[in-house]
């Protein structure tokens, strides 16, 4: 049974088209994060799914039921703001009970869920403060709480962790995953621009570009094979290694570009393989050096350019096929300036695009 | 129409409710603004520009005489010394209440101790009104006792200084008054403006070697060019609705020497029973100020985009 | 920007260290303050003479200047002032204008703003088709020189039977109030993160709920900017006073004219000056009680005028 369900969801703003078009089913207790950079739709998508924008056409239920005209509280749905959005006047109690009140809840029911969520949240303590006098940290924990209390089937998370620092980010990311195993019915649609909260929290991942969805998948295969080039540059850190050239189409098919040649014979074609422009993508951790190259795999030796050591790993700059190319090696490494080292890769791990339509081949 | 029921997995869309009635309560509360906004503002001013083509007296009446009131207007020797005035005053004012204005800005933003002490001191006149601005000064350039007098004791018998009594320079000492009352404000706006300007902008002119005086007329004053052109409209239309000054200090006087638009019509309409001429004379004002107002408003939002 | 700073370096390497000496009588702070100290003393000036004036007798005045200290101070203008001085037939002094301008600030001032902040809030938060327009409108209402309004409103209070009363007067300042003041609220309501408003959305609260459990007590500031504005506004006002009431109505503003500058009998400056301190009194008790947030509440009002 599908929790939310969106169906040909239009918006504009004037002539500015913001979405067009937009279908997505989310399933009771999934965990949906919308991945994209800024000005892409997401958060304005989840805006219309929590009823602060009008739609221009198009319908979306909540449980089954149609809620495209309703309010925002009458939705069933509990968001959670970038900026945290606590009422600065009232105390914690008071910013997760306002809700509760507005909808005329008696007083015991308030008092029980506020305990209730103080105590799965850890913010019990600090209930008679006013947010001015909470960290960020314990701000947003108020914030997810306040969603906590209205005891809804789904919520909405806008950015909830782009206003905190690295650490309390990956803290907190961490408490999200822990919330939403312990609250399974419920449905989670997260929109965020940090792929590695996505990586890490999502069932599935939408990636969105100029209001449209570009792929809908689990994390996995939204890395491993991205459906075009735009998800395929946009998920990775660092980002993935392209290079443009063309197919060899043909009983052993060849990727050809600047003095290369890569064999297709191990990637897995979408289709028949055919001649034409093409982009090549390898990840940078997906590249072997100085090990004995697989059957099939394509080897080179290139000149070392720059040289980043990152802690745990090193990231290695040089040329290939023409262009700039990186390579991920472990944090030992001693690679310098200007040598010359042997790489490898499997052509399988790869992903191909068609230069025109940038989709994958 | 609410509702949506899913009934055998068939979910049933929903057409979109009647705009007029989303958002009813704001759109209720705005009942007022709506009203000012139709009714008194736009109504308001189609109904004198309207009405300025009759030839009312003591009441408003629709029998209409074409342009006859411009004309008269026009003819009018009063009306004309009014514009006149107005031009002088308001060329003047512009010209002195931006240069002192702006020079008192930088003044106090050097980091001056006592700041506040000074901005309190340049800005109280503004709080006082137009007409106890406009007694103050009839007092203290009292021919009699005031700074002529005062002058005169110190020596210089001779010396003429009463420009109330006389009707040449009048307007002058009403434009004495007035910047008094007004530089002020010009001012505060002119030091936020200052204090708008990048910090590093000022370190970079230093590292340049690019003294102070130039740096000011060549960086920060083109810079400030939105905070000139929003203070030259505020100014300028300020000084077409100016009355109460000149009711206060010199009542028009002497004679007719420093009557100004407002006055005229306010007189027209209320004491002199002759609307139409009141209407036509208010319907120029509102010209000069559109004059103004255009450009400006054309410069300000026509060039990007709102949303 | 100080001079000191533009010295050549090389004097610093040679020189002793330590903190560097202050040059407090510098070409240029002798400049600064010297101008800035000149002015001050210009603009206080009128102050000083209304005072001094206003303590002086009569017989005093004729024979000295009027930048001399009082020889013998006499409250007595003041007192005429106040309690006696004639406008017309009426001789009970300004103070029948001091309690009217009170009787027209009080209501005109929570009428205006609570209209106006209401307009603000629904222009900034819950923005309907249409909206700009009239917003547009009321903003060039601001500019709009008020002699082409005049009339028609003496026409709409005939109407309803409010002119000349003081009713009538409080529907004005309202509605000229309301440009200036639906921009100050707007602009400040736009500027609380949008989050905050949508989350109380999403918790139930509607147009009013939001107004005054979310956005009220979040305002207090911009308020007294804007009663700032309001009472200075609406007790300086001459010209609306003069039209739209009549002589028994007159607010202060106007009964100080009609006293100061009446034809009949002998000018009293020093009872003309002391009405005319008392006349400015109220606001200038609010401008050196407000301080700075004065200077907020007519930046953001200069428009007025």
């Amino acid at each position: 049974m599908a929790s939310v369900s969106i169906r040909n969801l239009d918006l504009a703003f004037g002539n500015v088209e913001v979405i067009q078009n937009l279908n997505l089913e989310i399933e009771e207790g999934e965990f949906l994060v919308l991945l994209g950079s800024s000005g892409c739709g997401k958060s304005t998508l989840l805006n219309c799914i929590a009823g602060l924008l009008d739609l221009s056409d198009g319908q979306i239920f909540i449980n089954d039921k149609n809620v495209t005209w309703q309010e925002p509280k009458d939705r069933g749905i509990g968001m959670v703001f970038q900026s945290y959005a606590l009422y600065p006047q009232m105390t914690v109690e008071g910013n997760l009970s306002f809700g509760l009140k507005n909808a005329g809840l008696p007083a015991a029911e308030i008092q029980r869920r506020v305990t209730q969520a103080s105590e799965i949240l850890q913010i019990g303590p600090l209930l008679k403060r006013k947010p001015s006098q909470l960290s960020g940290g314990q701000r947003q924990r108020v914030a997810i709480g306040r969603a906590l209390v209205r005891d809804v089937d789904v919520f909405l998370f806008d950015e909830p962790l782009s206003n905190l620092d690295a650490k309390l980010r990956a803290e907190l990311r961490v408490e999200l995953k822990r919330l939403h195993q312990r609250l399974e019915n419920n449905t989670m649609i997260y929109v965020t621009h940090d792929q590695i909260e996505a990586m890490t929290l999502a069932d599935r991942i939408a990636i969105m570009q100029s209001g449209v969805i570009q792929q809908l998948a689990d994390p996995h295969t939204i890395y491993t094979k991205p459906v075009n080039k735009y998800v395929a540059g946009f998920v990775g850190s660092p980002s993935i290694n392209f290079l443009e050239g063309e197919v060899k189409a043909g009983k052993k098919p060849r990727f050809v570009s600047e003095g290369i040649e890569i064999d297709l014979q191990r990637y897995e074609f979408k289709g028949t393989p055919t001649n034409g422009g093409a982009t090549f993508g390898v990840r940078p951790e997906h590249i072997r050096v100085g090990e004995k190259p697989g059957a099939g795999h394509f080897q080179s030796k290139v000149i070392v350019d720059v040289v980043e050591p990152m802690g745990s790993d090193t990231l290695v700059w040089t040329r290939l096929g023409g262009e700039d190319f990186r390579f991920r090696v472990d944090g030992q490494s001693n690679l310098t300036s200007g040598e010359e080292v042997a790489i490898s890769f499997d052509p399988a791990a790869s992903s191909l695009f068609d230069a025109r339509t940038e989709l994958r081949l | 129409m609410l509702t949506g029921k899913a009934q055998d997995g068939v979910m049933t869309t929903q057409e979109r409710p009647n705009q007029l009635f989303r958002n009813i309560s704001a759109k209720i509360a705005a009942l007022p603004m709506i009203a000012t906004a139709l009714v008194v503002f736009l109504g308001g001013t189609l109904w004198t520009i309207f009405y300025s083509f009759t030839n009312s007296k003591l009441l408003p009446r629709l029998k209409f005489v074409g342009l006859d009131q411009y004309e008269r207007l026009w003819t009018t020797n009063r009306w004309l010394i009014s514009i006149e005035n107005l031009l002088i005053y308001g060329v003047l004012s512009l010209i002195f209440s931006l240069v002192i204005g702006f020079v008192l800005a930088a003044l106090l933003d050097q980091k001056i101790r006592f700041e506040n002490t000074f901005r309190t001191i340049l800005l109280y006149p503004f709080a006082l009104s137009f007409v106890v601005t406009g007694l103050v000064w009839q007092w203290v350039l009292n021919p009699d006792f005031g700074i002529q007098k005062v002058l005169r004791d110190m020596g210089w018998t001779s010396l003429e200084f009463d420009p109330l009594y006389n009707p040449e320079i009048v307007i002058y000492g009403i434009l004495i008054a007035g910047l008094w009352q007004g530089t002020g404000l010009i001012m505060c706006l002119m030091l936020a403006g200052l204090r708008g300007i990048d910090e590093d902008i000022w370190k970079a002119a230093r590292v340049d070697g690019i003294p102070m005086w130039k740096t000011y007329l060549f960086i920060i004053i083109p810079m400030m060019r939105g905070v000139f052109i929003t203070t030259l409209v505020i100014i300028a239309s300020g000084i077409v609705r100016i009355y109460d000054l000149v009711v206060a200090q010199t009542s028009g006087g002497p004679g007719i020497a420093s009557e100004v638009p407002a006055k005229y019509v306010y007189d027209a309409m209320f004491t002199k029973q002759n609307l139409a001429q009141g209407f036509a004379g208010s319907t120029m004002m509102l010209l000069s100020v559109l004059i103004i107002l255009i450009p400006w408003a054309y410069l300000e939002f026509g060039g990007r985009k709102r949303v | 920007m100080s001079e000191t700073v533009l010295a050549p370096v090389s004097a610093g390497i040679d020189g002793p260290s330590g903190p560097k000496p202050k040059r407090r009588f510098s070409r240029r702070n002798i400049f600064v303050y010297g101008t800035l100290i000149i002015v001050a003393l210009y603009y206080l000036l009128p102050l000083y003479v209304m005072i001094v004036t206003s303590l002086k007798g009569m017989p005093e005045i004729r024979l000295g200047n009027i930048f001399s200290p009082p020889m013998e101070i006499t409250f007595e203008p003041w007192v005429k002032a106040w309690a006696k001085a004639c406008t017309g037939l009426n001789c009970d002094g300004l103070s029948r204008g001091f309690w009217n301008s009170v009787v027209i600030t009080v209501p005109s001032v929570i009428l205006s703003i609570a209209i106006a902040s209401v307009n603000g809030y629904a222009l900034a938060n819950w923005r309907f088709k249409g909206a700009d327009v009239f917003f547009t409108i009321l903003i060039f209402g601001a500019f709009i020189p008020y002699q082409v309004m005049i009339y028609p409103i003496v026409i709409i209070l005939r109407e309803i039977g409010l002119y000349g009363k003081l009713p009538g007067l409080v529907l004005v300042h309202t509605i000229f109030g309301m440009p200036i003041l639906t921009l100050l609220f707007r602009n400040y309501f736009t500027s609380i993160p949008e989050e905050l408003f949508k989350a109380a959305r999403v918790d139930g609260a509607g147009f009013w709920g939001i107004y005054f459990k979310i956005m009220l007590p979040m305002s207090l500031p911009i308020f007294v900017v804007a009663m700032i504005l309001q009472i200075t506004g609406i007790w300086n006002d001459f010209l609306f006073g003069v039209i739209y009431t009549k002589p028994d109505t007159y607010p202060m503003t106007v009964q100080l004219n009609n006293i100061v500058n009446s034809v009949q009998g002998v000018k009293e400056y020093n009872v003309n000056m002391a009405a005319t301190i008392l006349t400015g009194l109220v606001p200038l008790i609010v401008y050196f009680v407000s301080g700075k947030l004065f200077v907020r509440g007519i930046a953001a009002g200069a428009v007025k005028g």
